[in-house]
């Protein structure tokens, strides 16, 4: 198995990586048993992500992914940031091993768990779905 | 330290040393023949493979015509394991395999197979220092059991089974007893005119011979069935022209390798330097058994990290190691040794094992017990795990999601 070096690269020095204490919203997903954690930090003004922060346990394309997915949303609106896909975050890394896929997955879903959070602490409904659109078949 | 190579992964592979190299490479250049033919090139080979084989008998107390020479340990265990079983099933009715739950896939994925063809296969637990459960296995063996494997030593965890012990178990009930000794073969001495084994296999690119090559012992009276049916090779029991560079890199190899046995008390100083000084790292836990253990063996699981980012960071550092996280395999689950011990999922995903031999020196032990604690400390800083300098609590961990396996 052998990873670009643009995910070597984030692995190795990992954008946006810590804990935000005045953040607004937090997600997280995945579980210690499978061996990956992603969790998601926002500062959102007007509906801009402002800064994006990321803490994660898992592998070395978790670490990868984590950071780039915060790369692709720093900035963004909320509403720009949901329509973040894996495979963006896959691309944008110069691709991952077939194995590694679902980390790409587990990005995009902690994005979408920490908007979520974002609308319900807002008393906002929440409109999107909150796992990936990736089905099986398009492994 | 200045950065060094540190090849610490010696479970997985060795290199192949030089007096191997010079061993075989005659048997590229001059004798090339093959050992069943008449002529002179024949007869040359097949002296090579006489004393290939003589020497390997003399390297484990046993004799030269119940060595069989196979293409690696894993067709060494699953001939053992399928001809064993298919023997005692068609000549005694015998359809019982017991075997344990942290045997390597090479016996446990034979097991399955045979379970396949209508066998019933006990596989007995371990405790949590990985050695058997010798109350269990001793319930499991009865007179319709065919075949007892248990490995002499576990690939992950290092830790030694008491094969003598579970030998009499298997011999008291009439069944055979078959050990995978692929790991123990050159790490501990083993005499089989004692060890009262009736097969034994072993592999040669653990003990720095090529990949490609093993080996089975066969004890003189005990029949199976074969795996490879061919021409006359292997005194008619294993099928193929025999690969004469290969059987003498693995006699030269295990010779050798007899002969360092007594530079394994440092082999052992060394890993409990390692053990000591990593199990010193906080929320760290020793895998296996403090002492009952092979000699270059050292795994060890840190809370709140992943294997795999630690792998990424100690070859980037110089050093090779490997993990038993499932991150490393194509698999969900973590190894299947660590969850046998029973620690829990998330610490398997955060072992690392660090298996070390002879050529490791006390200036790769300072190197490796500088280099790991910093990348703990640098990938619990980003765990959401972690949070000053201790493991924060989680909820309760539910099922993985499958549906993101990959094929």
């Amino acid at each position: 198995m052998q990873y670009s070096d643009k995910v070597m690269e984030h692995f190795t020095h990992p954008r946006n990586v810590g804990e935000m204490p005045d953040a607004d919203a937090s997600g997280t997903v995945g579980n210690a048993k499978c061996g990956d954690i992603m969790q998601i930090f926002l500062k959102v003004e007007n509906d801009v992500i402002v800064d994006v922060s990321f803490k994660t346990f898992g592998c070395g394309a978790a670490i990868a992914t984590s950071s780039m997915a915060t790369e692709l949303i720093k900035g963004k609106t909320l509403k720009e940031a949901l329509q973040l896909t894996n495979r963006a975050v896959v691309e944008a890394l110069e691709g991952l091993p077939p194995v590694k896929i679902h980390c790409s997955v587990l990005a995009e879903e902690a994005i979408r768990s920490a908007i979520a959070d974002y609308y319900r602490k807002n008393g906002r409904e929440i409109d999107f779905p909150l796992e990936s659109a990736l089905h099986e078949d398009e492994h | 330290m200045d950065k060094r190579f540190v090849y610490a992964d010696n479970a997985a592979t060795t290199p192949v040393s030089q007096a191997v190299v010079d061993a075989m490479m005659p048997c590229f250049t001059d004798a090339w023949g093959n050992p069943s033919s008449i002529h002179q090139k024949g007869r040359q080979a097949a002296e090579l493979l006489r004393g290939a084989r003589q020497s390997v008998a003399q390297s484990l107390g046993c004799r030269a015509e119940e060595i069989y020479f196979t293409s690696s340990g894993s067709e060494a265990d699953s001939w053992a394991v399928k001809g064993a079983a298919f023997y005692m099933r068609r000549r005694l009715g015998r359809r019982r395999i017991v075997t344990s739950t942290i045997e390597h896939h090479a016996v446990l994925n034979a097991c399955a197979a045979l379970e396949r063809e209508g066998f019933e296969v006990i596989r007995v637990g371990v405790d949590e220092m990985g050695c058997v459960r010798m109350d269990e296995l001793a319930a499991a063996v009865n007179t319709d059991t065919a075949l007892v494997a248990v490995m002499y030593a576990n690939n992950e965890i290092g830790t030694l089974q008491p094969v003598a012990q579970i030998a009499r178990i298997a011999h008291e009930a009439g069944a055979l007893m078959f050990t995978d000794a692929v790991q123990a073969v050159g790490a501990v001495p083993i005499n089989l005119e004692s060890l009262p084994v009736d097969m034994l296999s072993l592999s040669g690119h653990k003990i720095h011979a090529p990949k490609g090559v093993g080996a089975l012992f066969i004890r003189r009276g005990v029949s199976i069935d074969n795996l490879i049916d061919g021409g006359g090779q292997e005194r008619r029991r294993r099928g193929g022209t025999e690969n004469v560079a290969f059987a003498v890199a693995l006699a030269r190899a295990l010779a050798d390798a007899v002969e360092a046995l007594p530079d394994m008390e440092r082999v052992v100083e060394l890993r409990d330097r390692l053990i000591r000084s990593l199990c010193a790292i906080p929320y760290s836990r020793l895998n296996g058994d403090p002492h009952n253990r092979l000699p270059g063996n050292c795994n060890i699981s840190f809370s709140c990290i992943e294997g795999e980012s630690m792998l990424l960071w100690l070859d980037m550092a110089g050093i090779c190691a490997s993990t038993g996280s499932a991150c490393s395999s194509d698999s969900l689950d973590p190894s299947h040794v660590l969850l046998a011990i029973g620690v829990p999922h998330e610490q398997a995903h955060g072992s690392l094992r660090l298996s070390i031999s002879h050529e490791t020196t006390e200036e790769d032990v300072s190197y490796i017990l500088e280099q790991v604690p910093a990348i703990v400390e640098r990938l619990r800083a980003m765990s959401p795990l972690w949070e000053n300098g201790h493991p924060v609590q989680t909820k309760q961990e539910t099922e993985c999601k499958v549906k993101y396996a990959i094929q």
